[in-house]
């Protein structure tokens, strides 16, 4: 008589290397000094944690309308409540703020369908963001025709200042940009030349001294007379200054793009422009869409430099707001909420272009 | 085909008419190219030229040899108000290499820390480091600055009710106020012994690395180099009779006398440029050594080398070839940010020179040309100074 030999069945993990123990061991407790660091710093983070949300929520003030209201030792948030339609509108009159709404509404019913794999009309959405979106939204707010009323630039500000300027920004520095790129990569040597020193010229000196020259030195050299506003001439400089950005970004994709694929267009008895608008540009675009995002990120935190040269937007707002005497001691609680703003905004775009690099890396 | 070549196949072929041949466009274009920009170069000049005569400006430097006639908060070099505006650009570049030169140092000590942090097999530190990146990159510097300035150092206690450690060092919102070092006669033999004792050490760890390679026998280079940067000049110290002493900030009535201090502007600049590049230095670091493929780990532990030689001899010379260039642009921004300071008015050089200056000036050309001129020198000479030291680290091939 035979028997199959029957190994006996596998005995489980030790019960120390498995499950939650299993995790902590490995995790947390793996030394003693490992131990010691988890319990110090788990202690730390739980007091700093409990009185940042007892300053925060618990003692926090909401209700009430001026600084009598705080009076407890948490956060005065009725400042921030006070002041939101400035910290959000700017001086942008009240009976017209639902321009800017509207113009809100239609950015975000413009980028939500990105955030979705199969969302349907990606491609014509983008187009009327780079191209019908400005035009409307400029009309809307700037007014002036339609029967809306004209309202002046100096009376934008706050958080649609900030996304006005980084929208323009980025919109108009990207065409450049795309040019420079080329310029950057081509086989003549003037407008190499011309395109490097223009790059490195804007890459090398800081935004700051950028927005000082469109403000101190574009009046001078525009013919006697023209004036334009101060908007304007920021917009110019952070154009100029992202545009430098962007095309090194371009660039990176452009060299990216194998040999063989110039070639092939050129094989195909394309011209320069119709190869780079047909063959190149769209694959080097599609994978230097991650830099595009992060160089959109930059100039969003960038907007804030503008406060010094006399536009108020989100900071603008919150810093002239904290200095008003109107208001004492409310500092922190401006910046929180100013900090708050910014955050959501790049982190959200931070983790939308993490996902897109893993999307594209379709390498090894 | 009516079009047909008519000659045979070895010939030339025939030349394109000039509006089709490659040579002829590009020399055209570039000509263009040239002459649009000399008219926009030409028109700007006139404008400008003609504005300023309008407004009563004098064109050139001459400006630089005038009185200033305003103080500034803040000097590396003395300065008093009968000096001329180009001594102001003088003190401005000086605070401006001062907080960068700081900066570098500091955000590099921090990024490096941060980054192997978030590494780290304890899961509440690489959590705690994690959420250190995510904070403090996605908030504006600017309104960091602010906020450690505003919110944090002006928030300080007034002069009188000073947080005080040990009666020697003043915390309040006048800055931060320490005793001051006084060398007496003979500092210099110390100073002296430090620079014999650096060049000892370069030797030593030239003659070690022979020794290792000829014999195999380990040096212990560092304990060797910790005693000699730290014994020679005690010796020669104490040697001179510990010429040393402090000069302590005193209390008065409104002010405190004396001692040296740091003043509020750039303690929240440093502060907040520190912690900024530093997240950003963080995320370099990380990436850098985790581009170190785990094998390269796993063979130095089978060559039997320890885990702090691990690291030391595997993964950090491979990972720093990773990290340097973006370093390098870490280290631009850093120097580029730091003209925040004219939001908060610590006196660096655009917020003396380029603010101040200018205003009593008007000479707008000449200023912000100077400016850019400073700040584009100063990133060509760090990327030159990375360039020397990535191409020292740089794969060796065959």
């Amino acid at each position: 008589m035979t028997t199959t030999w029957q190994p006996s069945p596998d005995l489980p993990p030790p019960a120390s290397t498995v499950g939650a123990v299993g995790w902590a061991r490995s995790n947390l407790f793996s030394t003693w000094l490992s131990s010691v660091f988890t319990v110090v710093l788990t202690l730390i983070t739980i007091y700093f944690l409990w009185q940042i949300l007892d300053w925060g929520i618990f003692s926090a003030d909401l209700a009430g309308k001026d600084q009598s209201a705080c009076e407890g030792d948490g956060a005065c948030w009725v400042f921030v409540k006070d002041r939101f339609n400035f910290f959000i509108y700017g001086f942008y009159p009240d009976a017209e703020q639902w321009r800017v709404n509207v113009m809100f509404i239609l950015l975000a019913a413009l980028i939500f369908p990105h955030f979705f794999e199969n969302a349907p009309y990606k491609k014509a959405l983008g187009w009327i963001f780079l191209t019908v979106y400005p035009v409307v939204s400029g009309v809307l707010l700037l007014g002036g025709v339609f029967g809306l009323e004209f309202v002046d630039t100096d009376k934008w500000g706050g958080l649609m200042l900030t996304l006005v300027l980084s929208y323009v920004g980025i919109v108009a520095a990207l065409p450049i940009g795309i040019l420079l790129a080329l310029g950057r990569r081509s086989e003549m040597p003037v407008i190499r030349t011309i395109c490097v020193a223009f790059i490195e010229l804007w890459r090398g000196v800081p935004l700051i001294s950028v927005l000082f020259m469109a403000s101190v030195m574009l009046p001078l050299f525009l013919p006697e007379g023209t004036n334009f506003n101060k908007l304007l001439r920021a917009l110019i400089g952070i154009t100029m200054f992202q545009s430098a950005y962007m095309a090194e970004v371009v660039r990176g994709g452009l060299q990216a793009i194998p040999r063989g694929q110039y070639e092939a267009a050129a094989a195909l008895g394309l011209g320069y422009w119709r190869s780079m608008w047909l063959v190149i540009l769209p694959q080097a675009l599609k994978l230097v869409i991650p830099g595009i995002v992060n160089t959109f990120i930059a100039l969003f935190k960038d907007t804030t430099l503008v406060l010094i040269i006399g536009l108020f937007e989100v900071l603008g707002g919150v810093q002239a707001a904290v200095i008003d005497p109107a208001w004492q001691n409310v500092a922190v609680e401006g910046f929180v909420f100013a900090a708050f703003v910014y955050w959501i905004f790049c982190f959200a775009m931070s983790r939308y272009s993490q996902a897109l690099e893993r999307k594209l890396d379709t390498g090894h | 085909m009516a079009d047909q070549p008519t000659s045979g196949g070895g010939s030339q072929p025939s030349k394109p008419p000039p509006w089709n041949d490659p040579a002829v466009r590009s020399i055209v274009f570039q000509v263009l190219a040239l002459v649009v920009l000399g008219w926009f170069f030409w028109t700007i000049l006139n404008n400008t030229l003609a504005n300023m005569e309008t407004r009563g400006i004098s064109t050139g430097f001459a400006f630089l040899d005038r009185d200033a006639g305003f103080g500034i908060l803040m000097s590396l070099i003395p300065y008093d108000e009968s000096n001329s505006y180009g001594r102001t650009f003088v003190v401005g570049l000086l605070n401006t290499v001062l907080v960068a030169f700081l900066g570098i140092i500091l955000a590099t000590v921090l990024g490096f820390i941060i980054g192997v942090a978030r590494l780290s097999n304890n899961w509440v530190i690489a959590k705690l480091a994690a959420v250190y990146v995510e904070v403090v990159r996605n908030i504006p510097l600017l309104l960091q600055i602010f906020f450690w300035y505003i919110a944090v150092l002006q928030a300080l206690p007034g002069i009188r009710q000073s947080i005080t450690f040990g009666d020697s060092f003043y915390l309040n919102n006048r800055g931060f106020f320490f005793p001051k070092p006084v060398f007496g006669d003979g500092f210099g033999l110390v100073w002296i012994a430090l620079i014999v004792a650096i060049v000892a050490i370069v030797c030593l760890r030239k003659w070690a690395k022979r020794q290792l390679d000829r014999t195999g026998q380990q040096f212990p280079v560092f304990y060797a180099s910790a005693g000699l940067i730290i014994g020679l000049p005690l010796i020669a110290f104490l040697a001179m009779g510990a010429p040393l002493t402090f000069e302590y900030a005193e209390l008065q009535r409104f002010r405190l006398a004396g001692g040296a201090s740091v003043i509020p502007e750039l303690m929240a600049l440093l502060w907040a440029l520190t912690m900024y590049t530093a997240a950003f230095i963080a995320e370099i670091v990380r990436a850098g050594i985790l581009a170190v493929s785990h094998g390269q780990t796993e063979a130095s532990r089978a060559l039997g080398l320890k885990n702090n030689q691990t690291l030391q001899l595997v993964i950090i010379p491979q990972a720093m070839r990773v990290i340097i260039p973006p370093l390098t642009s870490q280290y631009l921004n850093l120097t580029k940010n730091s003209s925040l300071a004219t939001a908060i008015g610590y006196p660096d050089l655009v917020s003396v020179f380029m603010g101040t200056t200018l205003n009593q000036t008007g000479q707008a050309v000449e200023i912000v040309a100077m400016t850019m001129a400073v700040y584009l020198s100063i990133s060509l000479l760090i990327s030159l100074v990375m360039n020397i030291y990535n191409r020292r680290m740089a794969l060796v091939e065959r």
